[in-house]
């Protein structure tokens, strides 16, 4: 019987015989189990996203009641909002922050950090990463990172005020913006969260390929597993391109050079280039993974096979691709060439093709289904339908004759919003429920995780839908008093009602966090695979051991078998041996 | 490993290990050397647009840089590139010693490298050929100073963390680490210098020959 060479790492399977004797330093804090290092990118990141929300929160303030005095506000200091009114350089700082923090410390680790970390070994059948140690270093850099963004709040002049797009030569020069250290921290921090990345996608890639368990073929992974893969390319080949502009960017600032200033021969545009090229693959690294758990959890609430799971993955490859030749679209109001805005308008609106056989193939799973509407399925759902709204919108913005009078606008604020919170964050929602049984052992509390969805869409909605409404009435973002024109007088009744709808989405938010604490501790316990669901991280207890598997699993089928002829159950793992013995190879013939 | 993961392996002798047949390493140093392609493509992108934008800026081949002395270093690189080739072939064939001392060389033509770029930094700045506009003096403009530095500075700092790593490799090597079944620290560290080294050749045509 030939054998097969079994890989080194099958050493580092979890044996039960073996207790774990690791310290309580090497277990929780500078750890290299994926599982763990995942769990500190979720706790990392979920306090970004509050204090990105609370930087929200005080934008609406200024917007609703223009120059109205914050009650308690005071405690900003003189410096921001003496008096608890705020001064139009901390309102630039707020908006570029809210950008920057929700996107580069909230949402991309939330979704790549927690998920990729946490999901992807466990979904292949590997016992951990391929490079554990670089692992744990790619979660500490985050750290660092974070440490430098969230420190620029506090240095003299202010944190950055660039916007996070950071457009020379506003954030080169500090005559311009008022801001000096807060704008080369903004540099620093992102350099750093770079490496981070990169770190993560260099492992994340080579364990998808290298360390699947025998019987997983490409096509039999996961589609959250998938998605993950793709977004790890995107960040592979996306992320270093930020890197080297932000490097143009921090000697423009800090050893006088002039690569992006006009006068000293430098090109602002080169910048605006760099910065979409890196900028729209990211836009997709922020909404595949999404893609991926929503895919997971609606075949999973609606007991059927994924829809054409090989066109899910063929479409995910082909919004990726796409991705790379759109970047323009962001600058069609840039002075560039506008010849090269058609082209960019025209594979920008391709884009729509691959996504609409995703819409499709989600409802062609939904079609006729056994609907479960757990709270996962419900926030997938949102995710869906959010997203198809925030879709079309974007299919608005890429017609560049649309996008002239839009470009700047609310429009595009409540475009971004409908993608990056009802689509990104709901897919988060989801994935944070679905898994947390995964992650800690428990189970949270399904009747006020329905309450938050339910609030969550209703506020969501009625915060962001109005802003196509001040779009198109050319109300500008990321101005901080627009009352000073006679034009958008009359825009005041409806900003406070966005406002006041704001805050009610932000206290819906207070209600899941709490519920997320409230069931670390108390939550009832869980079963190892309480969703009845077929991948392999739900063949492990709840949460799983130090190398995840007992022994290296072997995997008979995809993971979409719900609800197949071939099992007792509505489900079918995907490393349950086939009922009958396999056939016996036919013997060789010579002729 | 346990008894159960045999079993449950040997039972479908003819399901393969999925993957790309490679081990994890070199498998990550070439998704690693992806991007840094890119990374070295934003550089040389960013090159190109200033350079089209400023024709009058760059001063014709030769008048500023040095070129017969960086096309010897570029020699002494490729040479190194070539040191590298041999002691993974010694490695392979057992050879300790030959390992051993083609390292060395690596390590020493690394850092000839990086002695004549520095020396060529130092008689440029001497010159006024500086990357900030303020102290700028030589022929063409500032941005052709600035864009020379960032190029060659970065590559420079590859070379610096490539011979910084060879010299661990050679530690290492010398300390018996690898063998011809254990080999995979010396040929990612193949892989990165190659990779350096072919960069530099990019580099030096379109910042030194055109």
């Amino acid at each position: 019987m030939s054998t097969v060479a079994l890989p080194e790492y099958v050493h580092h399977y979890h044996d039960p015989a073996h207790a774990d004797d690791r310290s309580f330093v090497r277990k929780y804090i500078f750890s290299t189990d994926h599982k763990i290092i995942g769990i500190q990118f979720l706790f990392m990141s979920l306090t970004f996203l509050l204090i990105g929300g609370l930087l929200a929160m005080l934008i609406r303030w200024q917007l609703g009641w223009p120059g109205r005095p914050l009650p308690g506000g005071a405690v900003l200091g003189e410096t921001r909002m003496p008096g608890g009114i705020m001064l139009p350089e901390f309102y630039n700082s707020l908006m570029t922050m809210h950008g920057t923090i929700m996107i580069f410390f909230a949402v991309m680790p939330l979704l790549v950090g927690v998920f990729a970390n946490y999901l992807i070994p466990l979904q292949v059948g590997a016992p951990d990463m391929a490079f554990p140690r670089l692992n744990m270093a790619s979660f500490w850099l985050a750290v660092v990172s974070g440490i430098l963004m969230f420190a620029g709040f506090f240095v003299e002049a202010g944190h950055a005020a660039a916007g996070w797009t950071s457009y020379a030569p506003l954030s080169v020069v500090p005559e311009y913006s008022g801001v000096y250290n807060g704008q080369v921290l903004w540099t620093v921090s992102l350099i750093i969260l770079g490496f981070s990345s990169l770190a993560g996608a260099v492992n994340y890639i080579t364990t998808i390929i290298n360390m699947r368990a025998p019987g997983m073929t490409l096509l039999r992974l996961p589609l959250p597993t998938w998605a993950l893969f793709i977004t790890s390319i995107l960040i592979l080949l996306a992320i270093p391109v930020l890197t080297g502009a932000l490097i143009l960017l921090l000697f423009d600032q800090v050893l006088g050079t002039g690569f992006f200033i006009p006068e000293m021969g430098g090109e602002p545009l080169l910048w605006q280039h760099m910065f979409w090229y890196f900028g729209h693959p990211e836009v997709y690294i922020l909404i595949l993974p999404s893609f991926g758990f929503v895919s997971e959890i609606i075949a999973n609430g609606a007991r059927k096979p994924v829809f054409g799971y090989t066109a899910m993955v063929l479409a995910l490859a082909a919004i990726a691709f796409l991705g790379w030749i759109v970047w323009g679209h962001h600058m069609f109001q840039s002075g560039m060439n506008p010849m090269l805005g058609v082209g960019f308008m025209a594979t920008t609106m391709v884009i729509a093709v691959p996504t609409a056989i995703k819409v499709f193939n989600w409802i062609g799973t939904l079609w006729q289904g056994n609907l479960h509407f757990h709270s996962p399925m419900l926030y997938s759902l949102a995710f869906v339908s959010m997203f198809v709204i925030g879709g079309f919108s974007g299919v608005f913005l890429a017609s560049t004759p649309v996008d002239i009078p839009l470009h700047d606008t609310y429009f595009v604020v409540a475009h971004i919003h409908y993608v990056l919170f009802g689509g990104s964050l709901f897919g988060i929602f989801a994935a944070l429920t679905y898994w947390f049984p995964k992650m800690f052992g428990r189970t949270m509390n399904e009747r006020i995780n329905k309450i938050h969805f339910a609030l969550t869409f209703v506020f969501f909605n009625l915060t962001f839908f109005p802003m196509h409404e001040l779009g198109v009435n050319g109300m500008l973002r990321r101005v901080y008093d627009y009352t000073q024109y006679a034009l958008f007088q009359d825009l005041v009744d409806l900003n406070r009602f966005i406002s006041l709808s704001a805050f009610a989405l932000f206290a819906s938010q207070l209600i899941y966090a709490a519920n997320y604490i409230w069931s670390l501790g108390r939550g009832a316990r869980a079963s190892a695979n309480p969703w009845r669901a077929n991948s392999l991280e739900w063949t492990v207890p709840s949460p799983p051991p130090h190398g995840n598997f007992d022994s290296m699993p072997v995997v008979y089928r995809g993971p979409y078998e719900y609800s197949s002829p071939e099992s007792e159950e509505d489900y079918l793992p995907q490393d349950a041996p086939p009922a009958e013995a396999p056939r016996p190879e036919p013997a060789p013939t010579f002729a | 490993m346990s008894q159960a993961a045999a079993g449950a392996i040997t039972l479908y002798p003819r399901r393969p290990m999925p993957g790309m047949g490679v081990y994890n390493l070199k498998l990550g140093m070439w998704v690693f050397l992806l991007s840094e392609v890119m990374f070295f493509s934003s550089l040389i992108g960013a090159y190109i647009i200033l350079r089209f934008a400023n024709l009058d800026a760059y001063a014709q081949p030769g008048a500023v840089l040095n070129v017969p002395l960086t096309a010897f270093n570029t020699f002494v690189l490729i040479c190194s590139s070539v040191t590298m080739v041999k002691g993974f072939a010694a490695l392979q064939t057992g050879d300790q010693r030959g390992t051993r001392l083609w390292l060395l060389a690596t390590v020493f033509l690394g850092a000839f490298f990086l002695s004549v770029q520095g020396i060529e930094y130092y008689q440029l700045a001497s010159e006024g050929f500086v990357p900030s506009a303020s102290s700028y003096e030589a022929e063409g403009a500032a941005i052709y100073g600035m864009t020379f530095y960032t190029l060659t500075g970065f590559h420079g700092a590859h070379v610096t963390i490539g011979v910084l790593a060879l010299i661990f490799t050679s530690v290492k090597a010398f300390r018996g680490g690898y063998t011809p079944t254990k080999l995979g620290g010396v040929e990612i560290m193949g892989l990165y210098w190659h990779f350096v080294d072919l960069v530099w050749i990019i580099l030096f045509t379109i910042v030194y020959l055109i």
